[in-house]
């Protein structure tokens, strides 16, 4: 029964088939858009960066009250409203002030130590960053429109959301740009170099003050861009936070170190919980999507645990 | 100062002129010190060794050259100026490349990519114009390229150009972190422990690289290292450090014979 039915439903019609693993592809283009910030900073800084989804968070939050003009702290409206461009370039000025203000405080005391110690900082800096969101913007869901087209349209017989056309666009932009700032450049190549050993970067000229301020920029820009989709489908609120953790499971099985892992992997998890859930869902009464990706994970763990793109694990004794 | 009878006679490949030269450095970690006033020189064109038993402060020494310590006392003269306190980047923009004792290579990359990072310095294009025009940052990745394979066919390394560094014997890890070192271009190279670990066929070749580098390139090298056969043959003045004190300066020869050395290396009969 469970291992029949589902793909006789699946056959029948067809087009409603494609049509959830379209919804599938998109959402998972969410995760990946979250997950693509994390392999940034692991990538160049060896360190699980577990304040990522905050980032988004505070982004969001950010943009929302800079756009409605909000005065940060007392939440009075100064009774005017910022267009959307100029905001959004406050928005990015905010993430790199505060890419400066982590490297000062956070990791520049922190040179060579082990990367579990920096990941330990980045559990703080999350509670840090959520209480500073939450002080200076309020914690009421707020909504986002930054004039993304809403709205759907029928193609082959399937409904297509344009606003999730618009996500997997820029989402295939910003990974195609990072992926070649990554390979292809100078200056990803003393990012990697950096995330391998701080001390030969440094004895080679690499600056590690200025390194790492890129990254958590280029991070925090990639989590602004996370928090605007996200909270202008569903609002701007603090469980955005939470995302993070959908993150884990789509690194694991796209690796740690890859790009266009997190995009697969993010695809993968995206399609296979609407797909389980949709026609499996109702043999095991449902709630699938909550826990698939979880297993999945699991399974990565068990047989390839350094995901599908990751860099093998190399260790010589 | 401690200046002894002096380098003895020139050197082979010396050059007049003093490259670097440390002054009374002393250092110490809390209660523990690891150099005590230490003053010596390192002239231009040069090999000079620096030796001593475990502990006597010979890596302390290179890393207070490139900036990662910074002494407590004394000063450091490079290229006749007295260097300010420095960090290891800016040691290394002005012309001081280094190796480490325990091979710290950028295991995830290629043999290529490892050397091409040593040329980060001498790379003009930023994060910002590579955005705007791809095209300027491709035509320097090509100029850099060349002289990094250039570095690969001198080493000859060739066949491990792809390779990631973390699959390579240690011998050979060895010979590509010297040459990301050289990738920079180096007016002093300092070189810690080059040849630990390795066997007598690849110490010989580690010797007649760095020999090469010494003669071809003109490169100052300062390096530490427990052979004393090496040490010995190729270099041309030895410093000798004990317990974060210098007990002895000079050619080969004249260190060999110092009372003050066979006393540390073999121990004092009390």
């Amino acid at each position: 029964m469970v291992f029949v039915q589902p793909f006789l439903d699946m056959m029948d019609p067809p087009e409603f088939f494609f049509e959830v693993v379209i919804g599938g592809i998109m959402s998972g283009v969410m995760y990946s858009l979250v997950a693509l910030g994390f392999v940034l900073i692991f990538k160049a800084s060896g360190v699980f960066n577990f304040a990522q989804g905050v980032f988004a968070l505070f982004a969001a939050l950010t943009l929302v009250g800079v756009m409605t003009g909000t005065l940060p702290v007392f939440l009075t409206p100064l009774g005017f409203q910022v267009p959307t461009w100029l905001a959004i370039i406050v928005t990015c000025l905010v993430m790199i002030g505060l890419a400066v203000v982590v490297e000062r405080v956070m990791l520049r005391p922190l040179v060579n130590q082990d990367p579990i110690i920096g990941f330990m900082a980045t559990i703080g800096l999350a509670f840090v960053l959520e209480g500073a969101g939450d002080i200076l913007w309020g914690s009421s869901v707020k909504a986002l429109d930054v004039g993304i087209p809403q709205g759907s349209f029928e193609w082959l017989g399937m409904q297509i959301q344009i606003f999730d056309l618009w996500a997997a666009v820029i989402a295939g932009i910003l990974v195609v740009g990072l992926a070649v700032f990554f390979q292809k450049t100078a200056v990803g190549r003393a990012l990697r170099a950096v995330a391998d050993d701080h001390q030969a970067a440094q004895s080679v000229g690499i600056p590690l003050k200025s390194i790492w301020v890129i990254v958590w920029s280029v991070a925090g820009l990639v989590a602004l861009v996370a928090g605007i989709m996200w909270g202008s489908k569903s609002g701007v609120q603090f469980s955005l936070s939470l995302i993070a953790l959908k993150a884990l499971p789509v690194l694991i099985l796209g690796g740690f170190t890859s790009v266009p892992g997190a995009i697969v992997g993010g695809l993968i998890i995206g399609v296979g919980e609407k797909v389980a859930e949709v026609y499996w869902g109702p043999l095991v009464n449902g709630a699938i999507e909550n826990w698939l990706a979880y297993v999945l994970a699991l399974v990565f763990l068990l047989f390839r645990p350094q995901g599908l793109f990751g860099e093998k694990i190399i260790e010589r004794v | 100062m401690t200046e002894q009878a002096g380098p003895g006679e020139n050197g082979s490949s010396r050059e007049d002129g003093i490259l670097l030269e440390c002054r009374n450095i002393s250092l110490s970690f809390g209660a523990v010190v690891a150099i005590s006033s230490v003053s010596f020189d390192i002239c231009k064109g040069e090999i000079r060794a620096i030796i001593g038993p475990n502990g006597a402060g010979k890596t302390s020494m290179l890393n207070c050259i490139n900036g990662f310590y910074h002494p407590d006392d004394g000063e450091i003269v490079y290229r006749g100026k007295v260097r300010r306190q420095m960090r290891p980047y800016e040691a290394a923009a002005s012309g001081i490349a280094r190796t480490f004792q325990n091979v710290a290579l950028f295991r995830g990359m290629s043999t290529l990519d490892n050397i091409m990072t040593g040329r980060n310095l001498k790379m003009r294009t930023g994060f910002l114009s590579a955005l705007l025009y791809y095209g300027w940052a491709e035509r320097e990745e090509i100029e850099h390229r060349r002289i990094a394979e250039q570095i690969i066919d001198f080493l000859e390394i060739e066949a491990i150009r792809k390779e990631p560094v973390g699959r390579l014997p240690y011998g050979l890890q060895k010979r590509v972190e010297l040459g990301r070192a050289l990738a920079a271009e180096p007016e002093l190279l300092l070189l810690d422990e080059p040849m630990a670990g390795m066997n007598l066929e690849e110490k010989e070749d580690m010797c007649r690289f760095i020999l090469d580098v010494n003669d071809e390139f003109g490169t100052t090298i300062a390096l530490i290292e427990h052979d004393m056969g090496v040490v010995m043959d190729i270099s041309d003045r030895v410093v000798v450090l004990d317990h974060g004190a210098k007990i002895a300066d000079g050619t080969p020869d004249e260190v060999k014979g110092d009372q003050n050395v066979v006393d540390a290396y073999l121990g004092v009969a009390h």
